[in-house]
């Protein structure tokens, strides 16, 4: 094709993604971005300089070619343009939609020095999409088993990546998940209208055309210990059961009727169908000024979510200012959009009940920024005597997520750091114990789900090696 | 069908039904204090339920559940060779057994359910175990004659006299110990404002011991925070780090109050249920007529 001849210079600027009107959105949950259309997709992708040395692929934690897959949309191959994905991301129709671009692949962009960077995101979500609308996801070519058996707990991103990366090498792979349904955040924490469950649901049915098995209603470390996985006959495991333990906010009120943990407020509605009650049995309290205490992408979707099931009004609580605000700015931008207040720079110090221990108001105190912490960002402190009562009827904490200590606990010999994670070896993500494996949040702390997926991929190259590296079953079984 | 069989089911007391369930795993697993979390249908909530009994031979777990609203309603029609779609566990805290020395262990409703093996294992843990099991009426009386089989001594009460002393576990503790009986530890379960009278009546005698709690939960592995109680003052997540927690410093108050969370959705949901019914029967009836 005439790559050369391409000119560069038409496209300062990025091609919107067309968004549905933020008014009649709040009416559902159907996805916010419309998605490119094949002439914006192949506009955008037009405007990829095809660097030498292209930075975006090191800005991405799973290293997807991402200047050949823009070629392949250039010139309309778009079956072309998804393997090239999937040749390293298992997962892309979740990352083009979920993954942070902004400080990942996009921020190191090259035409992003001068220009806008390239929509990496949108083409990623692009691509994904027509790849499932033509049902052309492709079962690879059977490849030769290996015989070896591996055990995954958790089935998050994490989990989802080990278990597709092993089975396409030929290993026999089984994933036990806690809960009633796969894909752990992607299916209980971020909402149909940043990742529609259909989405989910056939990344889901790729994994399993791979072969590997699904067992839900499994609790490793309680309902198996990870040394009956080995004396069942598994020959690794992987641990990758996440970030899901919520903090709460620590002041007087924290348990009245009303507050909730994101998790459990999230949880009735995306896993078990709440706003639908009470066609399903799951309830939710409804609130007509429900106020969210957090500013990261826990708590812009707790807001979004809220403002959608209650058609009333939404506030945010953050004790920082805008600036410092850890949620992407695209989420920031649809919250706003959609009508949710920002109260910026003020913390609670209470909530507070009514006589049925209902909540009625939450107590704050005004903050203001002081000198730089340890992580550079001005920290933020009380102003004596700044306190008021906002009035609401239901809060939701969104203040953070610790490492999952259920499997942890009930293994003690696995070596965890002071903030609970698994300690895990750098290059392999082994840990202390031998033929186990973890990533993910519940090695990370709370991270993302492209930087789960690299941990996830790390880990099965160096599981790979060390199953094939195993002496034959029959002389283990014989010792 | 998928899920979990049902090998046998039949009813106990007024509103009270016992399964065995087929769950290999837990069978083998479970010790007394724990329970699993389960799910009947794809439109279902998320219920817990205490392991009675287990049979690792045979693979089985024995569940008793008393009807108290949609989802046990709907548990209460399943029969044997019915299907449970979902159930995971055994979830939460095993009862950390102790030679105690004189153990008084206190049922009250369905809650002597929950109550029954933690009794046994107390008692293969060398205690003197004894029980006082009480419910509103005869008819609500269940596993008394187990509880005679396992423990060293029972006495049951009713609240309207029926069976048993009249009166309330509380009354039937207060005798106990008025006669000169000194219980070294307590452990009650049963509907929170009968923990809260066992609580104070053992604190009069000085006895300590263990509440078994029974909050609203969701995923029962620590990830969602709806099974909060607050116990001496600290917020507790009672799926993970209970189901039992020392009896004198529950705040019993705050765990009724939360428990009456969703109070007119419950309803909304039993009478969107029989509604339901009721439109079923109506097309039956219309296709026969
Ligand atoms: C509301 C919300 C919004 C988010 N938005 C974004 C976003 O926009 N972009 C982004 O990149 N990241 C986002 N994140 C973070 C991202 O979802 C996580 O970093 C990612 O999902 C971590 O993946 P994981 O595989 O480590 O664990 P998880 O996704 O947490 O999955 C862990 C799974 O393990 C299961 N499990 C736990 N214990 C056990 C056990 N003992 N046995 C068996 N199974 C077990 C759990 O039930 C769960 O299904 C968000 C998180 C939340 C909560
Ligand atoms: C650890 C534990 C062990 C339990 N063991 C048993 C048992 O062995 N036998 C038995 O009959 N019951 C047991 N329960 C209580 C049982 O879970 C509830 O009765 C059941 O969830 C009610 O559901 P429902 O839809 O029928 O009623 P609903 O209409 O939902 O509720 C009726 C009442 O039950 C309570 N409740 C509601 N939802 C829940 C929930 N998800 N978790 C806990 N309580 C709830 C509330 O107080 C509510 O007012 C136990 C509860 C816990 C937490
Ligand atoms: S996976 Fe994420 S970081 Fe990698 S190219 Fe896609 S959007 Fe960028
Ligand atoms: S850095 Fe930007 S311009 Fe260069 S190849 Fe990557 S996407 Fe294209
Ligand atoms: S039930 Fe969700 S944390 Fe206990």
């Amino acid at each position: 094709m005439s790559e050369q001849k391409r000119n560069l210079k038409a496209h300062p600027t990025r091609t919107p993604m067309p968004e549905r009107d933020p008014l009649e959105r709040v009416k559902g949950f159907d996805e916010v971005p419309l998605g490119y259309t094949e002439e914006m997709a192949r506009a955008e992708a037009e405007r990829c300089l095809d660097c030498k040395n292209p930075k975006c692929v090191a800005g991405c934690p799973v290293n997807i070619n991402i200047p050949k897959f823009l070629r392949e949309v250039r010139e309309g191959r778009y079956q072309d343009a998804a393997d090239t994905l999937r040749t390293t991301n298992s997962l892309p129709a979740v990352c083009g939609r979920v993954c942070p671009q902004e400080e990942q692949c996009e921020a190191v962009c090259i035409e992003g020095i001068k220009h806008d960077p390239v929509a990496i995101g949108n083409l990623e979500k692009f691509v994904a999409d027509w790849e499932r609308a033509h049902r052309t996801i492709t079962t690879r070519e059977v490849v030769e088993t290996t015989g070896r058996r591996i055990a995954i707990a958790g089935s998050g991103p994490a989990g989802l990546t080990v278990a597709g990366d092993l089975a396409k090498l030929g290993h026999d792979v089984t994933i036990f998940e806690a809960l009633h349904r796969p894909a752990g955040v992607l299916a209980y924490g971020i909402p149909e209208f940043r990742l529609p469950r259909a989405i989910v649901k056939s990344e889901i049915e790729y994994i399993e055309r791979l072969g590997v098995k699904f067992v839900y209603n499994v609790v490793i470390g309680v309902t198996v210990t990870l040394d009956e996985l080995f004396e069942e006959g598994y020959d690794a495991v992987f641990i990758g059961t996440g970030a899901g333990l919520p903090k709460m906010l620590g002041v007087p009120g924290e348990n009245l009727i009303g507050v909730f943990s994101s998790n459990e407020f999230l949880t009735r509605i995306n896993l078990l169908g709440a706003d639908r009650f009470p066609e399903f049995d799951t309830p939710v309290l409804h609130a007509k000024h429900t106020v969210v205490v957090g500013g990261g992408n826990t708590a812009m979707d707790s807001a979004r979510v809220a403002k959608r099931l209650n058609q009333a009004r939404v506030s945010l609580v953050y004790r920082r200012s805008e600036e410092e605000l850890p949620a992407r700015k695209e989420e920031v931008h649809h919250a706003k959009a959609e009508g949710i207040e920002f109260s910026l720079l003020c913390n609670p110090v209470e909530v507070i009940g009514d006589e049925n221990g209902r909540v009625k108001a939450i107590r704050c105190i005004r903050m203001e920024l002081g000198e730089p912490d340890a992580s550079g960002r001005r920290k933020p402190v009380e102003i004596k005597g700044s306190e008021f009562n906002l009035e609401c009827d239901a809060v939701i904490v969104a203040v953070g997520n610790a490492p999952n200590p259920i499997l942890t606990k009930a293994t003690p010999d696995l070596e965890l750091t002071k903030w609970g994670t698994i300690k895990v070896d750098p290059d392999t993500n082994e840990t202390s114990k031998r033929g186990v494996y973890a990533g993910g949040d519940i090695v990370s702390g709370a991270a993302t789900v492209i930087l789960a997926m690299g941990a996830g991929r790390k880990a099965a190259t160096a599981m790979h090696e060390y199953l094939m590296n195993l002496p034959a079953k029959q002389n283990m079984q014989a010792s | 069908m998928s899920g979990y069989l049902i090998h046998s089911a039949r009813q106990l007391a007024d509103k009270i039904y016992e399964y065995w369930v087929e769950a290999p795993r837990i069978a083998t697993k479970h010790a007394a204090g724990q329970f699993i979390i389960l799910r009947l249908h794809d439109h279902g909530e998320r219920i817990p339920l205490t392991v009675v009994e287990t049979n690792p031979q045979s693979g089985q777990i024995r569940l008793i559940v008393q009807v108290a609203g949609k989802t046990t309603e709907e548990f209460a029609q399943l029969k044997t060779g019915d299907f449970i779609l979902d159930l995971v566990g055994p979830l939460g805290q095993a009862t950390h057994i102790h030679n105690w020395g004189n153990l008084i262990v206190i049922g009250g409703g369905v809650g002597s359910a929950p109550l029954l093996p933690i009794a046994k294992a107390a008692k293969a843990g060398g205690n003197k175990v004894h029980a006082i099991i009480g419910a509103r009426s005869k008819d609500l009386l269940i596993l008394t004659e187990e509880f005679e089989t396992v423990c060293d001594e029972v006495r049951v009460c009713t609240d309207d006299g029926t069976f048993g002393t009249k009166g309330f576990v509380t009354d039937v503790l207060n005798s106990w110990c008025e006669t000169g009986t000194r219980f070294t530890y307590g452990i009650a379960v049963g509907p929170v404002p009968m923990m809260r009278a066992a609580a104070k009546t053992m604190g009069q005698w000085g006895i300590p011991g263990l509440a078994s709690l029974n909050p609203i939960m969701l995923d029962g592995t620590g990830m969602c925070g709806a099974c909060r109680v607050t116990v001496n003052n600290v917020t507790r997540f009672a799926c993970v780090e209970g189901p039992e927690f020392d009896i004198h410093g529950v705040d019993f108050n705050e765990l009724m109050m939360r428990n009456r969370s969703y109070i007119n959705e419950e309803h909304e949901a039993v009478e969107h249920a029989h509604q339901c019914q009721l439109n079923e029967m109506i097309k039956h009836v219309r296709a026969e007529a």
